[in-house]
């Protein structure tokens, strides 16, 4: 058995933990990091960067079906389209492979060394890495567990034949014709909504009694408007039951049974952490429900061992896991650092899209009295143009000194006003500040002043 | 009706003004013959005024603190009757003379009128001033459970100096921190309570020193501006002393009410016999006159704490009292002063002084000599120590003595033989009874 000793060992790549093998190393961190599969994880390879190639060729397949359908206002007319999903996927992968390949070599160029395996802990200092030239035994002073997260299984629909998880509907060779979406959350309607746009026939099977309910009713109305535009047909309070041929066993909110007629059952009804086959029960940490439970520093009941990303709880976003990771480095670097993020934005890349940065109202009004500022899409010059004048920017800020407390918007392409979401919120900006900003005409980003000035009661453009 | 003026009496022999430093009545206050009115101090003595008639106060002729001459009026009344002020010009005079300050006189007006109060008091209410505080220090932190608002490059810099950004007060706007207030907080300096639940405190009391604590004050700033100081420490073995002094305790006469003796009458004693060799140590330095007045009484001054403040009670010809007259002496004294009932007599007089913190003595003092005097006597805290006898450590009680002399008229060496003196009585005690 093959030895090395390093001072970081990282165990999973993918944004959180190739982040911190990459900040290790440029501070000069002796670091190995091991990945069972590409480097990258859910998210370059089976989850947000393939989901938004799919979504993006979907939309444009659409865009130009709508043209072919003579309805364009744009006054285009094309012939009918025809849609090559393998070519689609094969483009999708190109874009994948360049990414994985990519982190590799940001991970060689940091000096970190991959190790290509499944790794197990043998105590909290070794952990044995199954390689495919045998077993690699690794010791570390410290070690930062990012195993991430996989979808969730639900045990009467077991994955297999037709019943399929977002990592193979990413993967379809051809677009089904019919397929039953388990799970009306974020990723089932991402999906759904681009299948949809490729010519499937969607239905969503939802039990609570509405989709996207992590977020408002006011927020998801554009999306749920969209859905309805799209023959997407949404079964809300109701059950899946099982699998029964080629159909989906539903119990209805009125309590009868359907059987449902699918091609393919695409359930995504949530992520759960990765805590199983690498040896949790060695080192015995302790949990935070199912979640490895980390202080502010990440640190989780055992000396030398961090955690990081969707193992250690929501929000399960890249994103989180990334800032973490490179929080992690900076400690083992010997830095002064903990988690003091204001904010974790989030999006959802539906038609149109839902960006969420900071408090709900409701979260937001539970603290203090608050102010909202609300400003429709409708009355931007720049959403007109774009064919994509549904949804609206809201801002919440505190009533006494108009501390921006959170953003939330919802329209087409709203995703990339994250970033100014967020700068607001870390920044410490109040209302003052943002209505102070010259924001760029004509952009949709005018929403957020304008929305700003709404809520100091001063709105120019509504 | 008439009115009825109280002048400040003659409070003590050649005292030609006082202090007043506590009124017990206030102007529209109806009092009492007898009843009283005010507190004053003269040089270490504190002086109660009653009312000579019965009548109501219609005005206060000074503020806590003031020095007023003997002899002017402090106190008008209105009483029944035609009162003192006899003809309508002297009452006019007296009324042109008032408005000096009857305005001020009001609002300084002590509480309420304690109708008997046989303890002079001698503190002023503390004035509290709001505090003047810096344009760019805002004060407290935020509100409890909210969290400083700050950039990232902000919290960033905070963790890595190792600042509590709670801490930090934020003058930007919404109490936004700026590098300028993290700046400011460094300057501070590390004194500002990092722990969570300390909280700032900015608040300045103003306290008059006024009263005893003016005179202690100003005899202390005499006696050390003044007064070339050399202080010598030696160290005692009381052993001996302490069993003959328990033995004497213990022992018991019928028919006889005997105090209980502390160390201090077997000082004064020993005291008394190295005067008589060095009678120098005895004596007043008129340095203005350039006289040293060698007296024959030994007049000993027990520095004593009371509530209010030091007081120095005297035992008054100490060479011409035994071991018992002084202990008796010196505990009527005691009791005297801490009640405040010493007489001004009693208070003054003093040729040497003692000053004894007892347990509190600590391992060595630097005692202040008591102006004009030539020298003092500070003892300090009895302690059981090894002491090497030769061959072995043996468990001994040692005492040091911490004494100070004046240099100009004292020589190092003079003191070290008074000193020394001392201790040879000390420690053979027996030889303070024999001549």
């Amino acid at each position: 058995m093959k030895e090395i000793s390093c001072k970081l060992l990282v165990i999973g790549a993918g944004p959180g933990g190739y982040v911190c093998a990459i900040r290790a190393g440029q501070l000069g961190i002796d670091t190995v990091i091991v990945e069972a599969g590409k480097p990258g994880g859910t998210c370059l390879n089976v989850g947000c960067i393939p989901s938004k190639a799919l979504i993006h060729a979907a939309e444009e397949f659409e865009a130009v079906l709508h043209m072919a359908g003579g309805t364009s206002p744009l006054g285009i007319s094309v012939s009918a389209p025809a849609l090559d999903l393998g070519k689609t996927v094969a483009w999708k992968d190109g874009i994948v492979s360049r990414l994985t390949s990519g982190v590799a070599g940001l991970l060689k160029k940091a000096k970190v060394k991959t190790v290509y395996g499944w790794a197990t802990f043998r105590d909290g200092k070794t952990v044995a890495v199954e390689t495919e030239t045998g077993t690699q035994l690794i010791r570390a002073e410290t070690v930062v567990i990012a195993t991430g997260s996989a979808s969730v299984e639900l045990p009467f629909l077991p994955f297999g034949g037709p019943v399929i998880s977002s990592t193979e509907a990413l993967a379809l060779s051809e677009v089904p014709k019919k397929l039953a979406v388990v799970g009306g959350g974020y990723i089932g309607l991402e999906l759904g909504m681009a299948f949809a746009k490729m010519g499937t026939e969607v239905t969503v099977v939802e039990a609570l009694p509405r989709v996207l309910a992590q977020y408002d009713a006011e927020l998801t109305r554009p999306v749920v408007k969209r859905l309805g535009q799209l023959g997407v047909e949404v079964m809300l309070g109701a059950k899946a039951k099982g699998v029964k041929g080629d159909a989906l066993l539903v119990e209805t909110s009125d309590g009868k049974s359907v059987k449902m007629a699918a091609d393919k059952i695409l359930v995504t009804v949530g992520r759960k952490p990765m805590t199983e086959g690498w040896g949790l029960d060695q080192i015995d940490l302790d949990m935070a429900g199912k979640f490895i439970k980390i202080d502010d520093q990440c640190r989780t009941s055992m000396r030398g061992i961090y955690a990081i990303g969707d193992v250690t709880g929501e929000p399960m976003l890249a994103h989180r896991a990334m800032a973490q990771g490179e929080m992690v480095a900076e400690i083992v670097a010997g830095h002064k650092r903990s988690w003091d993020k204001r904010s974790i934005p989030a999006i959802c890349f539906t038609d149109p899209e839902l960006v969420t940065a900071g408090l709900t109202p409701e979260e937001a009004k539970a603290l203090s009295e608050i102010k909202i500022g609300q400003f429709p899409f409708a009355a931007n010059g720049r959403a007109m143009t774009k064919l994509g004048e549904d949804g609206f920017v809201r801002v919440v800020a505190r009533a006494d000194n108009h501390l921006v407390l959170g953003i939330q918007a919802v329209g087409q392409g709203v995703s990339e006003l994250a970033a100014a979401f967020g700068l607001a919120l870390e920044m410490g900006a109040r209302l003052e500040d943002i209505a102070g900003t010259i924001h760029a005409h004509p952009t949709q980003g005018e929403g957020f002043q304008e929305a700003a000035l709404k809520a100091l009661g001063h709105a120019l453009h509504i | 009706m008439g009115e009825h003026i109280i002048k400040l009496p003659d409070v003590g022999e050649g005292v030609a003004e006082a202090e007043l430093v506590e009124w017990h009545v206030k102007v529209g206050d109806l009092v009492r013959e007898d009843s009283v009115l005010a507190a004053v101090m003269t040089d270490k003595a504190t002086v109660e005024i009653p009312s000579p008639v019965d009548g109501e106060i219609l005005w206060l002729g000074a503020e806590i603190g003031d020095t007023v001459a003997i002899g002017s009026p402090i106190v008008r009344l209105k009483v029944a009757g035609e009162g003192n002020v006899k003809s309508d010009a002297a009452g006019q005079t007296a009324k042109a003379e008032e408005p000096a300050k009857p305005a001020e006189a009001k609002p300084e007006a002590p509480p309420a009128a304690k109708p008997k109060v046989s303890e002079p008091v001698t503190k002023a209410a503390p004035v509290a001033v709001a505090p003047k505080i810096p344009e760019r220090v805002s004060g407290a932190p935020r509100p409890e459970g909210e969290k400083p608002l700050a950039s990232p490059a902000i919290r960033l810099r905070a963790k890595e100096a190792g600042i509590d950004l709670r801490q930090v007060s934020g003058t930007g706007p919404a109490g936004r921190i700026s590098h300028e207030d993290i700046e400011a907080f460094l300057a501070r300096g590390p004194q500002v309570a990092k722990a969570s639940g300390l909280a700032r405190n900015d608040s300045v009391e103003d306290i008059k020193v006024i009263g005893l604590r003016r005179k202690i004050a100003e005899k202390m700033s005499l006696a050390k501006s003044r007064i070339p100081h050399i202080t010598y420490v030696e160290e005692i073995d009381v052993t001996a002393l302490e069993e003959l002094r328990a033995a004497l305790n213990k022992e018991k006469r019928k028919g006889v009410e005997r105090p209980k003796l502390t160390l201090l009458p077997f000082l004064m004693r020993a005291m008394v016999k190295a005067i008589a060799d060095q009678p120098n140590i005895n004596a007043l330095f008129d340095d203005e006159a350039g006289i040293i007045h060698q007296h024959g009484g030994v007049h000993i001054g027990i520095a004593a704490q009371t509530p209010s403040g030091l007081v120095v009670p005297v035992v008054k010809h100490a060479e011409a009292r035994d071991l018992w007259d002084c202990a008796i002496e010196l505990n009527r004294l005691a009791d005297a002063a801490k009640s405040g009932t010493a007489s001004r007599d009693e208070l003054s007089g003093s040729t040497i002084t003692i000053t004894s913190l007892g347990a509190m003595g600590g391992v060595a003092t630097t005692p202040v000599i008591n102006h004009p005097e030539v020298a003092i006597v500070g003892v300090n805290k009895m302690m059981v120590r090894p002491v090497w006898d030769g061959t072995q450590f043996i468990p001994r009680k040692m005492m040091n003595l911490s004494s100070s002399f004046d240099h100009r008229v004292v020589d190092g060496w003079d003191a070290a033989v008074f000193i020394q003196r001392i201790k040879a009585l000390l420690e053979t005690p027996a030889l303070i009874f024999v001549d």
